[in-house]
C-alpha cells in the first residue's frame, strides 16, 4: 500500500520529463497512477493488514498506514475523481507550455492526499496535511504571472498552513496525553477525561476548520478560484477542503461525543452552512457560486459530524460522496463553459443546451443531485441529512431551520449553475461554443452518471458507507440505503425545500443587479477584510521594523547588538547578584599587559588619525596574544598574531579609501554611546569574573587527553578536537568563512564597479 | 612606492613563510599549528607580496583564483568526510593507515590530515580574496 502511494510521488517527479517525451497521451498515463492506488486499496481491504515502516524510530514515529471504511471512501473520491481530473486537464490546458509541471503538482497533491487519509501515524498525517497545503499553493498560483493568483495562493497557504500549525500542537498534545503516536491506538476515554482535552480539541479544530473553510476562515476558498478549473474541481470541491472533515471524522472516536465537541463543531458547521449558502446566491461568477456552495456543504458536513449520532454520521458519509460527485461534475462543466465561451458570468450565458448537449446533460444531472431531488444520490443524502437534524441531542428547531434554509438556497444555486447557462431563450455568450472535446466532457459525464446510478441503485455502494460510519463512530453502524423511504415527514420536508428553492429562484431572478451590489457591500466587511488588514499591517510593521533596524549605519547595528547582549546577558547576571568575586593573583607581566591594553584602548578613542587607531587596535590584539602565551595557549596565540597581522594589512589597504577623519560627533551623540559602551564593558567584566568562580569540570579535558592519541592519532588536543572530534563543526565554520568571503567580495565588487 | 628593501626582502621572506605555513599545517596534529593557522600564514606571505609589488603580479604568482582555492578547500574537506563514510563508518569519521616512508619509519596517514589541508586551502582562499579586492580598491 505504501509503495502504491509512493509511486504517485515518483510519478510527480517524472511528470515533466514524461510529458515532454510523450506529449498529450501523458495525461491518460498519469490518470492511471491514482487508479492503481485505488486497485491496491481494494485488494488491501481484503487483507486488512495495517503496515508500517520505521521512519524516526527515536521518536516512535512510523510510516504507519491503515485502511478502513473511512479511508477507503476518501481514497475512492481522491483517486477516482483524480483520474478523471487528469483527463480533463489534458483537454482544458491542452498544449499549455507548462502542462508537464502542472501534472507534477497535481500528482504531488494526489499522493499527499492519499497519504493523508491512509496515515495512521499522527506525524505522517501532519506531513501529508501540510503537503496538500503546499501543493495547493503551487496549483492555485499556477498562473503565477497574475498578481491575483499569487495573492490567492498565499492567502490559502497562510490560512490553511497556520491552522495546520495549530493542529500540529494539538496532535503533539494528543501524543503526550496518550503516549501513542498511532491514531488507532488513541484512547478516547483517557483524552476526554484529561485536563488537556479542551486545548487539544480547540487546536485540532483550528486545523480542521481552516482547511475546510469554516466560518470565519471561509474566505480563502472563493479566492482560490484563481486556480485553473481542474484544480478548483479537484482540490476545492472534492478533496483537499474535505481534509478537515476527514480529520473530524478520523478523530471522532478520540475527541468526539462530548458537550464541547457538540457545541463547537455543530455551531461552526451550522453557521458556515448558512453563510456559505447566502453568499453563494449573491455571486455572478460561476466558479465563485460553486465555491460558496462548497463552503456551505462543508459546513453541513461539519455540523453533521458535530451532532455525531448514528444517523448524522451516516448522513455525513453519504452526503460527502454525493457532494464530491456532483460538485466535481459542476465545476468541470463550469470550466468547459468558460473554456468554450470565454466567460463565467451567469448573467451573460443563456440557452447553450442545444450547442453543448453532453455538457448540458451532465450539468443538469449533477444539479438535480445538488438540489437534492430524486432519483439521484443527492436526494438520498438530503433525506438522511434531514433525518439527522430532526433528532439531534439539543437545539432541534434552530438546526432544522438552518438546514432547510441552506438547502433551499442550494436549490437556487443548482438552478443558477445548470438552468441559467443552458436554457431560457436564445443562445447568448461572448463566443458561441461547440460541444467540447471528449476529454472535457468525459469527467463530468462520468461523475453525473455515477450520481444517477448510485441514486437509483444505492446497493452498488456496497457496505462502504456503513463501514465508513462504523470507523467514525467507533461502533457498528449498519446502514441501508433506499431511494424510497415511504411517506415520511422527511420526504415532505424535501419536497417543501424544492418548492421553496424554486420560488426563491423566481424571486431572485429579477433583481440580480441590486442583489450583487448588496453582496459587494457585504463582502467589503467580514473576515476577508480582517485578513487583508492584518496582512497589510504585518507588511507595514515589517517595513517599519526593517527601517528602524537596518539603517545601513554601522553605529546603529553595533548599538542594537550591544544593547541586546547587555539585556540578555545582564538580566541573569543581575539576578545572581551578589556573588563572591574570586581572589585573583596577578603577576607583574599581566599587569603590564593590562596597562598597555588600557592605554591603547584610550588612544584608539582619542586619536584623530586613522592610522593611529589601526595601530592601537593592533597593539591590543598583540597584547591579547601575549596573554595567551602566558597561559600557554599556543595555538590561540599563533592564530591571534596571524589574524592581527592580516587585519592590520587589510585596514591599511582600505584606509586609502575612507574620507578624512574629522571629529563630527557632537556631545549628544558620543555621550550616550560612551554610556552604552561602559555598561557593555561592565557586563562583560562581570560575566568573566563570574565564569571564573565556576570550577570547570575536568571531565572534558581528561577525555580528550585520554582519547586524543589512541583514537585520533594526534597529540595536540586543540587540533584533534578541530579536525576529528568536532570535525562537523569545523566543516560548518569553514563553509561560513567562505560564504562570508564571498559576501565581502560581492560588496566590494559592486563598490568598485560603481566607483569606476 | 614601496621601499626597495621590502621588494628585495619579499621573495626570501615569502619562501620562508610558505615553508613555515606547510610545516605548521603538517605538524598541526601533534603540535600547535594546523590548517587554519597554516592558511593564515601563507595568506600573509602573499599579502607581503601585494604590499611590495602590486595586485596583478600577485595574482600572476598565485596562478589560481582565490575563489577556486576556496572551492577546492571545501571540496577537499567534504572528500575527507566521504572517505570515512565509504570506509564503513559515519561521515567525517577519521580513517587512518600506517604507511612506511623510507627514512622516517612508519607514518600515520589519515583523513584528518586531508581535512586540515582543505581548511588550509579554504582559509587561504578566503583571506586572499578579501586582501586582493581591498588592494585593488586602494590602487
Amino acid at each position: 500500500m505504501l509503495w502504491a502511494v509512493l509511486s504517485v510521488f515518483v510519478g510527480a517527479l517524472l511528470a515533466p520529463a514524461l510529458y515532454r517525451g510523450l506529449g498529450r497521451p501523458a495525461g491518460w498515463l498519469f490518470a492511471a497512477l491514482p487508479l492503481q492506488v485505488l486497485v491496491f486499496a481494494t485488494a488491501f481491504v481484503a487483507e486488512a493488514h495495517p503496515t508500517s515502516l520505521p521512519w524516526i524510530p527515536s521518536l516512535g514515529v512510523e510510516l504507519a498506514v491503515r485502511l478502513d471504511g473511512l479511508s477507503l471512501v476518501f481514497l475512492g473520491l481522491i483517486c477516482g475523481i483524480g483520474a478523471l481530473i487528469f483527463v480533463y486537464a489534458s483537454g482544458y490546458l491542452r498544449s499549455h507550455p507548462r502542462l508537464g509541471r502542472f501534472y507534477a503538482y497535481l500528482l504531488l497533491f494526489t499522493g499527499s492526499m492519499a497519504g493523508l487519509v491512509l496515515a495512521d501515524d499522527v506525524i505522517l498525517l501532519f506531513v501529508c496535511w501540510e503537503l496538500t497545503s503546499v501543493s495547493s499553493y503551487l496549483l492555485i498560483g499556477w498562473d503565477h504571472e497574475r498578481p491575483e493568483a499569487r495573492k490567492a495562493a498565499l492567502t490559502a497557504l497562510l490560512v490553511t498552513g497556520g491552522g495546520g500549525l495549530a493542529m500540529l500542537a494539538g496532535l503533539v498534545l494528543l501524543v503526550v496525553v496518550t503516549g501513542e503516536t498511532q491514531i488507532s491506538r488513541f484512547s478516547g476515554d483517557v483524552v476526554r477525561g484529561g485536563p488537556l482535552y479542551l486545548p487539544i480539541l480547540l487546536l485540532v479544530l483550528a486545523g480542521a476548520f481552516t482547511k475546510s473553510a469554516q466560518v470565519p476562515f471561509h474566505f480563502w476558498l472563493p479566492r482560490a478560484m484563481e486556480a485553473p478549473t481542474p484544480v478548483s474541481a479537484y482540490l476545492h470541491s472534492a478533496t483537499m477542503v474535505k481534509a478537515g472533515v476527514y480529520l473530524l471524522a478520523r478523530l471522532h472516536p478520540t475527541l468526539g461525543a462530548t458537550r464541547e465537541w457538540y457545541l463547537v463543531v455543530t455551531g461552526f458547521g451550522a453557521a458556515t452552512m448558512v453563510v456559505g449558502a447566502v453568499l453563494a446566491v449573491t455571486q455572478e461568477d460561476l466558479k465563485r457560486i460553486l465555491a460558496y456552495s462548497t463552503v456551505s456543504v462543508l459546513g453541513l458536513l461539519t455540523m453533521l459530524l458535530g451532532i455525531g449520532t448514528r444517523a448524522a454520521v451516516s448522513a455525513a458519509v453519504v452526503y460527502l460522496v454525493a457532494h464530491s460527485l456532483y460538485k466535481g461534475a459542476l465545476f468541470m462543466t463550469a470550466g468547459t463553459l468558460d473554456h468554450e465561451t470565454g466567460t463565467r458570468d451567469v448573467t451573460r450565458l443563456r440557452g447553450l443546451a442545444r450547442r453543448m448537449p453532453i455538457t448540458a446533460t451532465a450539468a443538469v444531472l449533477a444539479a438535480i443531485s445538488s438540489a437534492g431531488a430524486p432519483p439521484l444520490l443527492g436526494f438520498l443524502s438530503k433525506e438522511l441529512f434531514y433525518e439527522a437534524v430532526l433528532s439531534p441531542p439539543s437545539l432541534t428547531a434552530v438546526l432544522a431551520g438552518a438546514a432547510v434554509l441552506a438547502s433551499a438556497l442550494l436549490v437556487v444555486v443548482s438552478l443558477v449553475v445548470a438552468y441559467r447557462p443552458f436554457f431560457g431563450g436564445s443562445p447568448a455568450a461572448p463566443t458561441l461554443p461547440h460541444e467540447a472535446p471528449p476529454s472535457l466532457w468525459l469527467g463530468p459525464a462520468t461523475l453525473a452518471a455515477a450520481s444517477l446510478v448510485f441514486g437509483v441503485a444505492p446497493r452498488l455502494l456496497g457496505d462502504l458507507p456503513s463501514a465508513a460510519a462504523t470507523a467514525i463512530l467507533g461502533r457498528p453502524a449498519p446502514l441501508e440505503l433506499h431511494l424510497w423511504h415511504g411517506l415520511t415527514p422527511v420526504l415532505g420536508l424535501s419536497a417543501a425545500t424544492l418548492v421553496a428553492g424554486l420560488g426563491l429562484f423566481r424571486v431572485l431572478s429579477g433583481r440580480e443587479g441590486r442583489l450583487f451590489d448588496a453582496a459587494a457591500r457585504l463582502g467589503a466587511w467580514g473576515p476577508a477584510r480582517v485578513y487583508d488588514a492584518a496582512f497589510e499591517g504585518l507588511l507595514r510593521f515589517a517595513e517599519w521594523l526593517t527601517g528602524r533596524l537596518q539603517t545601513g549605519h554601522l553605529r546603529r547595528y553595533l548599538l542594537v547588538t550591544v544593547l541586546t547582549t547587555v539585556v540578555l546577558v545582564g538580566t541573569p547576571l543581575l539576578r545572581s547578584l551578589p556573588f563572591t568575586i574570586p581572589s585573583l593573583t596577578v603577576a607583574l607581566p599581566e599587569l603590564v599587559l593590562a596597562a598597555v591594553i588600557l592605554a591603547s584602548a584610550a588612544m584608539a578613542t582619542r586619536t584623530q588619525s586613522r592610522l593611529a587607531v589601526v595601530a592601537a587596535l593592533g597593539a591590543i590584539g598583540l597584547c591579547v596574544m601575549l596573554v595567551y602565551v602566558i597561559f600557554s595557549a599556543l595555538d590561540l596565540a599563533l592564530t591571534q598574531i596571524m589574524v592581527e597581522v592580516l587585519t592590520v594589512v587589510i585596514f591599511v589597504l582600505v584606509l586609502h579609501h575612507l574620507p578624512r577623519f574629522v571629529p563630527r560627533s557632537s556631545a549628544r551623540v558620543w555621550i550616550p554611546d560612551a554610556i552604552v559602551s561602559a555598561i557593555f564593558g561592565v557586563t562583560v567584566t562581570l560575566l568573566i569574573l563570574m565564569s571564573s568562580t565556576l570550577s570547570p569540570e575536568p571531565i572534558l579535558r581528561e577525555f580528550f587527553v585520554a582519547k586524543g592519541y589512541p583514537e585520533a592519532h594526534g597529540r595536540d588536543i586543540v587540533n584533534v578536537i578541530l579536525v576529528d572530534f568536532r570535525a562537523m563543526d569545523t566543516l560548518g565554520e569553514s563553509t561560513v568563512l567562505c560564504v562570508a568571503g564571498i559576501g565581502v567580495y560581492a560588496l566590494l565588487a559592486t563598490r568598485t564597479r560603481k566607483g569606476a | 612606492m614601496p621601499s626597495v628593501i621590502l621588494r628585495a626582502a619579499t621573495p626570501v621572506l615569502m619562501v620562508l613563510l610558505i615553508i613555515v605555513s606547510i610545516y605548521a599545517l603538517l605538524r598541526g596534529h601533534d603540535e600547535p599549528g594546523g590548517g587554519f593557522l597554516g592558511g593564515l600564514i601563507i595568506a600573509s606571505a602573499f599579502s607581503l607580496h601585494i604590499l611590495a609589488y602590486d595586485v596583478p603580479s600577485t595574482r600572476q604568482l598565485l596562478r589560481v583564483a582565490p575563489q577556486t582555492l576556496m572551492g577546492l578547500g571545501l571540496s577537499t574537506i567534504l572528500l575527507s568526510g566521504v572517505v570515512g563514510l565509504v570506509a564503513g563508518g559515519s561521515f567525517l569519521q577519521g580513517v587512518w593507515a600506517t604507511v612506511p616512508v623510507p627514512g622516517l619509519g612508519d607514518v600515520a596517514v589519515g583523513t584528518p590530515v586531508l581535512f586540515d589541508v582543505g581548511v588550509y586551502a579554504a582559509v587561504m582562499g578566503m583571506v586572499l580574496m578579501i586582501l586582493l579586492m581591498a588592494a585593488e580598491m586602494s590602487s
